[in-house]
């Protein structure tokens, strides 16, 4: 670091105002340690896959979340779309054999279907009727008629839909039912998260700001709501005022919110006692400076940390109290909700619980690497 | 050390109270009566089913009538469960739930312990990340997706242990759900022992034992372990706490007549009494067990006593 | 000659870090003989812990010891740790500088002493108490039948030393390793220790390594001395020698580096700028409705003076003395009574907020470099905060022109100005919190122990930069300090403290030449032990 020996304060114009180097902020060295990390870097990328494929995912799935399919409840997560060939190709062989015309072998091409067909007479273009009358098929034609008129292919179009994790106990399609539910799971895990914040961070600011026996008796309340199973309290709210959206995050805030109470009320605390505080307000900085230049930035990192771990606590008590049977309502759905229907369809469906199960265990472990990655990054000694 | 402990019991009365209030108040407030559920009754039986339970009084009275009763050790009856007493049902209930979160308490501290002392001593090698992978496996899997699999998987297809229920209470019935109620825990005390003995490893008392030549286990577990033990002890009454929650997912699971399951079907069915007899009661007891762990905590730091 | 029970050979000592490789100890050669001290003397950096620590296998997990270090003949680098534990805590022992975080807050003081006699001489815990108690009598524990059951956070600083020291000797070794074992203590407790230590050496006749960083503890008390800067050793010799005729640069800059020079007292006529009269600064603690009994400490009681334009007041006293209190009270960043006049005016009952010129007027620069400036705002908004305060009319490039003004007077590259505090070193920082105060033209200046935390070498020249400020700017300097070295340097009155009261004050001349207090006594002698022979050292060590 270079010095430069001067003997007094120099006269300067506003042309000749020396070039200051950019100098690295703690978070940017932070940003750099992050980086190294791979695993948190991983992670990232994933939740923000997620993210995005929930919000953009149930636009263009071509199934809507809510569609119930009669013909196809509960059936199992599968590659090849529905009807499958082992059920197509019986069902028209069986349909076209009424038609009492000879027939080749069926073959299944995508959604179109065809065998072909000759007979010792030219064919009755109205055979194509008894492939109509399966629910099956339609749209049912003969093609490629030969010059006699006895031999040609029968074609039909079959509706074929891919259900890639298969479909609920209602027909329903379980990717679209799992998208939202992401959606859904991770739209309530950063809201309520917020709410825990807000309350949290205000909570412990005050206490740890005022100090003396508002602190004491702040922080006495904490530990001792700390202690109880608040859920219970929690329970009993959503069990009373009914399953609200807002209230779902508002209840599930109300429980979260003591750890960051007190780690802000902890950073609060050490702050006022560091000496960069007590020196801005030695220079005469008021309160509000104070708050905004030096308290708020350096509470941040802490805060930053805790945030990403909780978040996927959110999510699992969300899970939780949807599991209990108070979460979102129906249609909407959770990955809670799905999980619980899923543990219910163990024996028939186990795709039911595979598939969201697979999902809300990637976003919480997604965003405990992360988080982990962060509190290393921001507090490199604290392993 | 007395003073100490008194001061700590002085200070979980008014605590109580508060639950006790704060239940109440909620409760009562809340729309639905615990007769709602149900066909419409008789306005007249009404009135006499509100006499019977005091509902015509005004709020404040109740308040204060509850609380005699409670002194007594009068919970009152079961509105869903009508030929029980809520003390009946806590009678056959509370044990059973005791003894699962007891055992699962204890096997998570023992398993937890010993897996974060095993990784900070390994730390970085193939030990290390597999305890802090299941860790963080553990945290991550919610109960209520653990116990359908586990009931599936060693009750159905491996037929080694009843899928589910009590039974006549042997310990068949109770490996499943105590595993169950104890994995997350198991992976949060041993991801706090490790980082708490990687500090402890770390720090200036630990190396004076080491500069004096202490055989190795010394080091380890006289010195390093019982101050890496501290945070852990201190983070049992949340565990209590944690466990106590978890309870209510695995006793409806595995069908576990506990009071776990009776305060969500209580809560469901809009049985008062029911239900706040058991936050009453859990709440009473967490208060003591934490009680307990302040002397446990005491008793293994002694600069806590001097306060 | 007898043979060195101690040698060292091409000893190295790196670290892996996660932005790189650090080499703390490059090679060095060293050697021990029996019954002798040796010291080894260097600043923050220099290595010399780090080398006893890679003799005593007690490197840390990202380190590597390369080299040789052999006790009588055997060779303790890769020693197998069952083996090197017959060596150390018996033969070797150590004692650390931290005494309140190296013993085990858990465990009795009795039971952690006998812990070697345990392990290494195979006694019960019921033989070894009595040889424990003799152990705390010979450190001059008072009562130790009775501090043998207490526990470490009972004892003070002081004690716990002694009780480090009594662990250090219980198996009667052969070599003591002190690692600045009494840099964190008061003064007078210093010079306690260090006389214990010396009596005890030549009593029990064991071998002493004394690493430091106080050149007066090695006058006093080593045979030889051994140099070290930046991990290699630079000169070493007889310490008689060394003091005398030093041949390396950097050894005759460490002799030198002690501040020079007096400072002439104000003339009679010179205005009085702050009047303080029977302040008195009380905090009440405990209490509660459920903390312990209430009492009240008075942390300064009933203290006065009168600080004239121009005029330099040095504070002394040790930790708890109340003289940092005593600064802070006066600037009214704590509450306090009793009177405060400045220029006349009532500070006392002046609303701060109205009246914001008593924040500018009055400034206070604190000891911790690495703590006064906010760590996540840069260089040139540190400087500038006062001015947001206090000329808020400013534009942003005036006040960055003023931020590159302050910089050069205290002389830091003003380009440097967009960095962030963690990216400078000590002596830098504390520049950076002075060009704080004086960009905004202060007359009083409170100086929190300003050097405290400095290097020597640096110290030297923050108290160059302090004096030339006070000439160009005439301020008047309220110099608070532990240090009396430095405050015979800087201030023209001194104030001797000691537990909130003045103990006694006058010109710096007389209170230095001819302390009336006994306590005024004590504290120059432990501070100035062998003054005399390193004014000589000095004077040598100046010429060409």
């Amino acid at each position: 670091m270079a010095q430069t020996a001067s003997t007094g304060p120099a006269a300067l114009s506003g042309a000749d105002l020396p070039e200051a180097a950019l100098g690295s902020s703690l978070w940017r060295d932070a940003w750099r340690r992050l980086r190294r990390n791979k695993a948190a870097i991983v992670s990232a990328a994933i939740l923000i896959l997620l993210a995005v494929a929930s919000i953009f995912g149930p636009m263009l799935s071509p199934h809507p979340y809510d569609r119930v399919y009669p013909q196809y409840v509960r059936v199992a997560a599968s590659l090849e779309p529905y009807p499958r060939e082992d059920r197509i190709i019986p069902a028209f062989a069986s349909a076209v054999s009424r038609a009492r015309v000879e027939m080749g072998a069926v073959e299944v091409d995508g959604s179109t279907v065809r065998v072909p067909v000759s007979d010792d007479e030219p064919l009755d273009p109205r055979i194509v009727r008894y492939v109509d009358r399966s629910d099956l098929f339609d749209h049912g034609r003969i093609e490629n008629l030969s010059a006699d008129g006895r031999s040609g292919v029968m074609v039909a179009e079959v509706t074929r839909l891919r259900f890639l994790f298969g479909t609920d106990g209602n027909g329903r399609d379980l990717f679209a039912r799992t998208l939202i539910g992401i959606r859904i799971s991770l739209a309530i895990g950063l809201l309520a998260s917020w709410v825990a914040l807000a309350i949290g961070v205000s909570y412990g600011a005050v206490a740890g700001y005022f100090g003396g026996r508002v602190d004491g008796l702040m922080m006495r309340v904490v530990d001792i709501l700390y202690s109880l199973p608040f859920v219970f309290f929690v329970i009993l709210l959503v069990v009373f005022f009914g399953r609200n959206f807002v209230l779902m995050f508002i209840a599930v805030g109300a429980i979260e919110w003591l750890d960051m109470a007190r780690i802000v009320r902890g950073q609060t605390l050490s702050l006022k006692r560091q000496e960069f505080v007590q020196a801005a307000e030695a220079l005469g900085v008021g309160a509000p400076g104070i708050l905004t230049r030096h308290i708020v930035p350096n509470t941040l990192g802490p805060v930053v940390v805790y945030l990403t771990l909780l978040v996927p606590r959110v999510i699992l008590l969300e899970s939780f109290l949807s599991f209990l049977g108070l979460g979102v309502q129906e249609p909407l759905t959770s990955l809670g909700v799905l999980i619980s229907e899923g543990a219910a369809n163990l024996q028939g469906g186990r795709w039911l619980l595979i598939y969201p199960s697979l999902a809300l265990i990637l976003i919480l472990f997604a965003l405990n690497f992360l988080g982990d990655g962060l509190r290393d990054a921001l507090d490199p000694k604290d392993r | 050390m007395h003073r100490y402990a008194l001061r700590r019991l002085a200070g979980a009365i008014p605590t109580i109270f508060i639950i006790v209030t704060i239940a109440f108040f909620m409760i009562r407030i809340a729309p639905g009566g615990p007769f709602d559920l149900e066909r419409p009754i008789d306005p007249l039986i009404m009135a006499n089913l509100d006499r019977a339970f005091s509902f015509d009084k005004p709020l404040w009275q109740q308040y204060f009538l509850y609380l005699g009763n409670l002194l007594q050790g009068d919970f009152g009856p079961s509105f869903t469960r009508r030929d029980f007493t809520v003390v009946d049902l806590f009678r056959t209930g509370l044990p059973i739930s005791i003894q699962l979160g007891s055992m699962a308490l204890t096997l998570a501290f023992v398993v937890g312990t010993t897996l974060g002392v095993c990784a900070s001593l390994r730390q970085n090698t193939t030990v290390d990340y597999l305890v802090v992978g299941t860790a963080t496996l553990g945290i991550t899997i919610p109960n209520f997706v653990v116990a359908p699999v586990l009931s599936l998987v060693f009750g159905v297809m491996l037929g080694w242990l009843p899928a589910g229920g009590w039974g006549d209470g042997s310990w068949q019935n109770k490996v499943l759900p105590v595993t169950t109620l104890a994995l997350p825990q198991v992976a949060i005390i041993a991801r706090l022992t490790r980082g708490a003995m990687i500090e402890a490893l770390r720090s200036n008392h630990v190396r004076t034992a080491r500069a004096y030549g202490l055989p190795t286990y010394v080091v380890v577990v006289v010195h390093a372990l019982r101050a890496a033990v501290l945070p852990v002890v201190s983070y049992l009454g949340p565990a209590a706490a944690a466990l106590l929650t978890g309870s209510v997912v695995v006793e409806t699971i595995f069908g576990i007549p506990g009071i776990g399951r009776y305060f969500v079907q209580g809560a469901l069915g809009r049985d008062y009494t029911l239900v706040m007899g058991t936050v009453v009661v859990i709440g009473i007891f967490v208060i003591l067990f934490n009680l307990v762990v302040d002397m446990l905590y005491a008793w293994l730091d002694p600069r806590v006593r001097y306060e | 000659m007898a043979d060195p029970i101690l040698t060292m050979r091409g000893l190295h000592v790196r670290f892996r870090l996660p932005d790189g490789e650090l080499h703390a100890v490059k090679g060095i050669d060293m050697d021990v003989m029996p019954r002798e001290t040796v010291a080894i003397v260097g600043e923050s950096g220099s290595g010399k812990s780090q080398a006893v620590m890679a003799a005593m296998g007690l490197i840390a997990s990202n380190g590597w010891v390369a080299g040789s270090v052999r006790y009588r003949g055997q060779e303790l680098i890769g020693l197998p740790h069952r083996r090197l534990n017959r060596i150390r805590g018996e033969k070797i022992t150590m004692i650390f500088q931290e005494p309140m975080t190296s013993l085990d807050p858990l465990y009795k003081v009795g039971r952690q002493i006998a812990e070697p006699l345990i392990h290494h001489r195979g006694l019960t815990s019921r033989q070894a108490r009595p040889r424990v108690i003799e152990l705390l009598r010979l450190v001059q524990i008072p009562r130790p039948e009775q501090r043998v059951d207490a526990y470490p956070h009972e004892l003070s600083g002081g004690q716990r030393q002694r009780v480090m020291i009594a662990m250090a000797l219980a198996n009667d070794p052969d070599i003591l390793i002190a690692d600045e074992p009494t840099t964190a203590l008061d003064v007078t407790i210093q010079a306690q220790i260090l006389e214990l230590l010396k009596e005890l050496q030549t009593r029990l006749g064991m071998a002493v390594i004394f690493i430091t960083h106080d050149l007066g503890i090695v006058r006093r008390f080593a045979d030889r001395v051994y140099v070290m800067r930046r991990g290699e050793v630079v000169e070493e010799g007889p310490v008689r020698r060394i003091f005398s005729q030093p041949s390396h640069d950097y050894t005759k800059m460490l002799l030198a580096a002690e501040p020079e020079g007096r400072k002439p007292p104000v003339p009679e006529d010179a205005p009085a700028l702050l009047d303080a009269g029977n302040i008195n600064v009380v905090f009440h603690l405990g209490g509660g409705w459920l903390g312990g009994e209430a009492f009240e400490l008075r942390a300064v009681d009933g203290v006065s003076l009168s600080l004239h334009q121009g005029q330099t007041i040095g504070i002394v006293g040790e930790s708890g003395s109340g003289k940092s209190t005593l600064g802070r009270a006066l600037l009214r960043l704590l509450p306090c009574e009793g009177a405060i006049r400045f220029e006349g005016r009532d500070l006392t009952t002046v609303d701060l907020r109205k009246e914001r010129w008593v924040r500018r007027e009055l400034q206070i620069v604190f000891q911790d470099p690495y703590g006064s400036l906010s760590p996540r705002l840069t260089v040139g908004q540190i400087v500038t905060e006062g001015l947001l305060v206090h000329e808020p009319a400013l534009s942003r490039a005036e006040r960055d022109r003023r931020a590159i003004q302050a910089l050069e007077e205290v002389q830091l590259d003003p380009a440097m100005r967009n960095r962030y505090p963690h990216e400078f070193s000590g002596g830098q920082r504390q520049r950076i919190a002075i060009a704080r105060t004086m960009i905004l033209k202060p007359k009083v200046v409170v100086l929190d122990e300003p050097t405290s935390a400095l290097d020597r070498s640096v110290q030297k020249e923050i108290v160059e930069l302090l004096r030339r400020l006070q000439e160009a700017h005439r301020l008047s300097y309220l110099f608070i300090s532990h240090d009396l070295a430095v405050v015979r340097a800087m201030a023209d009155e001194v104030i001797v403290m000691k537990e909130g009261r003045v103990v006694e004050r006058g010109s710096t001349e007389e209170v230095f030449a001819d302390p009336k207090a006994p306590y005024t006594k004590a504290l120059m002698a432990a501070a100035f032990a062998g003054t005399l022979d390193r004014e000589a050292a000095r004077a040598v060590a100046q010429q060409p």
